[in-house]
């Protein structure tokens, strides 16, 4: 067992100490990270890492020798990116759509960090809830199951009447405001307006039902649709596991430095649409910046028209965007929250453009010579 | 009365005695067996989550290293899973694996690129959520304990302690000139020298049990190590005292002897002294100016003034050798390059706590043993002159403790 544990732990050390190699070469090196290539470099690190403590700290990072076991958790941030829920639809006599789900509430045990239990409340098993999808003007029904030891609701941003909104004290008489435990409700409206918006649970004590995990992202799409792009959903969030009020992990879909372990995958010039909720509680901002680049910002997602091309846009709680960007360089870039504070505490992850293991100091020059005031390549 | 206690004689009184004192361990160890084999009949399932108590022992910084070594102070294990400094996490290792069992410890090597002169907060996070926080009030090497740091405490035991307390002897001549009836301001003086030196080891005793794992015992070590040291002085007394009157040796009940007792009294303190001197300095807390040094010298100069009052008390009849003084001097100073030595190498509270409760206890027996010399003609312990003495005492060693403060 013990030895078990420490050729893992020996490992696992392997890959994550590879950050550890300063300037350019790291670019190239960090292919180690995720996929454990590049182990004969990655391995003259460990020793230099082990006895260079300076050399050691390249950026915050959890410790070695352990990550979060997805399977267990029952969900893994790679898969929650790109995992939009459609729901099951049928079409009325009258030609109109009917979008329908069902979300059940659990509490479940989530490492939150390697090594790091947390008594999770989620909407279907998972920390965001399911990224429920539609597209505007459809008829709407969640059927809401709550399987929890305690009470909740499903309260979602958009227009309906106020016994659909899923707060406490309103409807109890017809079944709706609070849901306890065992019973169930159906939420029934209509998907408007378009643009990205959130649901979470509304039961009191708010902060404490939210920070549990209960919310999720809400898009509804414009009728006329949006351009083809690689979608993502990134939901900021965080984490008080001493439950002083106060965050003890950040991330973006829950798990903290997940996307440095495992980065983004991307094409190069493919349009990148992200759509980004900010459900943090405890902290009144939270930010998002990427590297080396900038993105158009569509502020709750509700005009077709971006109101800024930028590389970091600041959200408060409950706050979303959505944001498109192309990446015209293969290589790996850093996001993260500008809040230094988050991003040293978990949030913070990498996008990886087109293969980074066929990036040699070579390419990267001549990509730059490519560019009209790019080095020499410019005049010759 | 015999004849009634024959008759009445019990089966187990054949039974030697050594084994009826066994019997009950016995039934005890096989209570607990059966309890522990059932799983604790009748209690249930334990209520709430685990308790996790972990005091962080010590803390040592070498260049982009933080090392913490944590000692599990509560009754539940606790398993250690991601450390951050001034809020971020950080990559660490742990020598002794990542789970501390009950009273078990573990020394965290976090890397990190902390900075000379800075502040740091670290929140260890526990597989559970949990945190344990540590303060770096100001950041700054720790020194490497080798033979230049060993030499370096050894001259700083020789500078607070042998050299001040031996110049405080060289007030003997005077001491035995001056009159008789001064005699008992002077034992009055080092009584409340002593007295004072007592309280303050106590209190910083007690803040420093306030650092340490409760489970060891915390405060009560002061207490514990006052008691084991005050009672083995006595013993030591009676001891010697029997053996003095048989053979009349060199240890007599008069002034040699009680000089002695104050040079092991105030020998005790100066470990404790040396101790926090010792792991200021190796903690950074302390800066050793000549300011510091200086102040210790005036401060322990009444210490040595004290080990020479009683030797007036024979009067000119026992004379005491050279050797005899210098030896008294070492074991009222030498304990302070101890105390130096482990303070910086092997820093404990709970170690420490036990050591300023044995420098109480030591004084106290002292005070015992000087306060019958502080009686005038008439029997009176406390007269104008003794009073003034004790005054004299505490003041001297408050104001010169000014110059000290640690």
């Amino acid at each position: 067992m013990s030895d078990n544990r420490i050729s893992r732990r020996k490992l696992l050390g392997v890959a994550a100490t590879v950050p550890a190699a300063a300037g350019l070469n790291s670019l190239f090196s960090r292919g180690g990270i995720g996929d454990g290539a590049a182990p004969a470099q990655a391995n003259g690190n460990v020793a230099s890492a082990g006895q260079h403590g300076h050399d050691a700290f390249a950026h915050a990072t959890f410790a070695a020798g352990r990550s979060v076991d997805h399977r267990r958790n029952g969900f893994n941030p790679t898969e929650l990116l790109r995992d939009f829920d459609y729901g099951r639809t049928r079409r009325l006599a009258s030609g109109r759509v009917v979008r329908e789900w069902e979300i059940v509430a659990h509490d479940r045990e989530i490492e939150v960090a390697p090594g790091v239990r947390y008594e999770a409340w989620t909407y279907n098993g998972r920390v965001p809830g399911p990224t429920l999808r539609a597209r505007e003007g459809e008829r709407l029904r969640i059927r809401f199951v709550n399987g929890s030891e305690h009470p909740h609701t499903m309260h979602f941003h958009g227009i309906h009447p106020s016994l659909m909104d899923g707060v406490p004290g309103i409807g109890e008489r017809l079944g709706a405001g609070q849901i306890a435990p065992g019973e169930a409700f159906t939420y029934e409206f209509e998907a408007e307006p378009f643009g990205l918006h959130l649901y979470h649970c509304h039961v009191a004590p708010l902060a404490s039902h939210i920070s549990r995990g209960l919310y999720g992202a809400f898009v509804i799409d414009p009728k006329q649709g949006r351009p083809e792009a690689d979608e993502m959903v990134m939901v900021m969030n965080g984490f008080d596991t001493n439950f002083d009020l106060s965050n003890e992990v950040y991330a973006v879909n829950s798990i903290g430095f997940h996307y440095v372990n495992e980065p983004v995958m991307v094409r190069r010039d493919d349009l990148v649409r992200i759509y980004l909720v900010n459900v943090l509680e405890f902290d009144p901002l939270n930010s998002f910046h990427v590297h080396a680049n900038f993105f158009q910002h569509y502020p709750t997602g509700t005009s077709l028209q971006p109101n800024e091309l930028t590389d970091t846009v600041i959200q408060g709680q409950g706050q979303r965007a959505i944001l498109e960007l192309k990446f015209p360089f293969d290589g790996d870039y850093m996001f993260h929250a500008h809040v230094s504070e988050f991003a040293e505490l978990g949030w913070t992850g990498f996008f990886r453009v087109g293969d980074p293991s066929a990036l040699t100091p070579a390419a990267a020059a001549a990509a730059y010579c490519k560019l009209p005031w790019g080095g020499n390549g410019g005049r010759a | 009365m015999e004849a009634a206690a024959k008759a009445g004689r019990a089966p187990g009184d054949r039974l030697p005695a050594w084994a009826l004192g066994l019997v009950p361990l016995a039934l005890i160890a096989a209570a607990i067996g059966a309890f522990a084999l059932l799983g604790g009949p009748g209690l249930g399932e334990r209520t709430g989550p685990p308790v996790e108590e972990v005091a962080v022992e010590r803390t040592v910084l070498r260049p982009g290293e933080i090392e913490l070594t944590l000692r599990n102070d509560g009754p539940d294990p606790v398993e250690v899973a991601q450390v951050a400094v001034n809020d971020a996490y950080a990559p660490f290792s742990a020598s002794d694996g990542r789970e501390i069992g009950r009273l078990g410890s573990t020394t965290l090597r976090i890397q990190y690129p902390w900075v000379e002169g800075e502040a740091y907060e670290i929140f260890v996070l526990t597989s559970s959520g949990g945190t344990i926080d540590a303060a770096i009030p100001v950041a700054t090497e720790t020194p490497e304990a080798d033979l230049g740091f060993y030499g370096l405490m050894a001259l700083l035991g020789i500078y607070v302690g042998v050299i001040p307390v031996s110049l405080g002897m060289l007030w003997l001549p005077f001491v035995r000139r001056v009159g008789e009836r001064w005699i008992a301001a002077l034992i009055a003086f080092t009584v409340g020298l002593l007295a004072f030196l007592g309280i303050d080891a106590a209190l910083e005793g007690l803040e420093i049990a306030g650092e340490a794992p409760a489970a060891f015992g915390g405060s009560a070590l002061v207490f514990a190590g006052a008691l084991i040291a005050y009672l083995l002085l006595a013993a030591v007394d009676a001891y010697l005292s029997r053996r003095s009157e048989a053979s009349r040796g060199a240890l007599g009940r008069g002034g040699l002897y009680l000089g002695l007792l104050v040079a092991i009294g105030i020998g005790l303190h100066n470990l404790g002294e040396g101790l926090a001197i010792g792991s200021a300095y190796a903690t950074g807390a302390l800066a050793l100016g000549a300011f510091l040094v200086v102040g210790f010298a005036i401060h322990n100069t009444t210490e040595g003034l004290a080990i020479v009052a009683p030797l007036r008390e024979d009067g000119a009849a026992t004379a005491p050798g050279l050797g005899y003084l210098a030896g008294l001097g070492l074991i009222a100073g030498a304990p302070a390059i101890l105390g130096a030595w482990i303070g910086a190498a092997a820093f404990d509270p709970s170690l420490a706590a036990l050591l300023f409760g044995v420098g109480v206890g030591a004084i106290a027996r002292v005070i015992v043993q000087l306060a019958p010399a502080m009686r005038d003609g008439d029997g009176r312990l406390l007269h104008p002159l003794s009073v003034a003495g004790l005054i004299a005492g505490i003041v001297a060693l408050y104001v010169t403790g000014l110059l000290v403060s640690v």
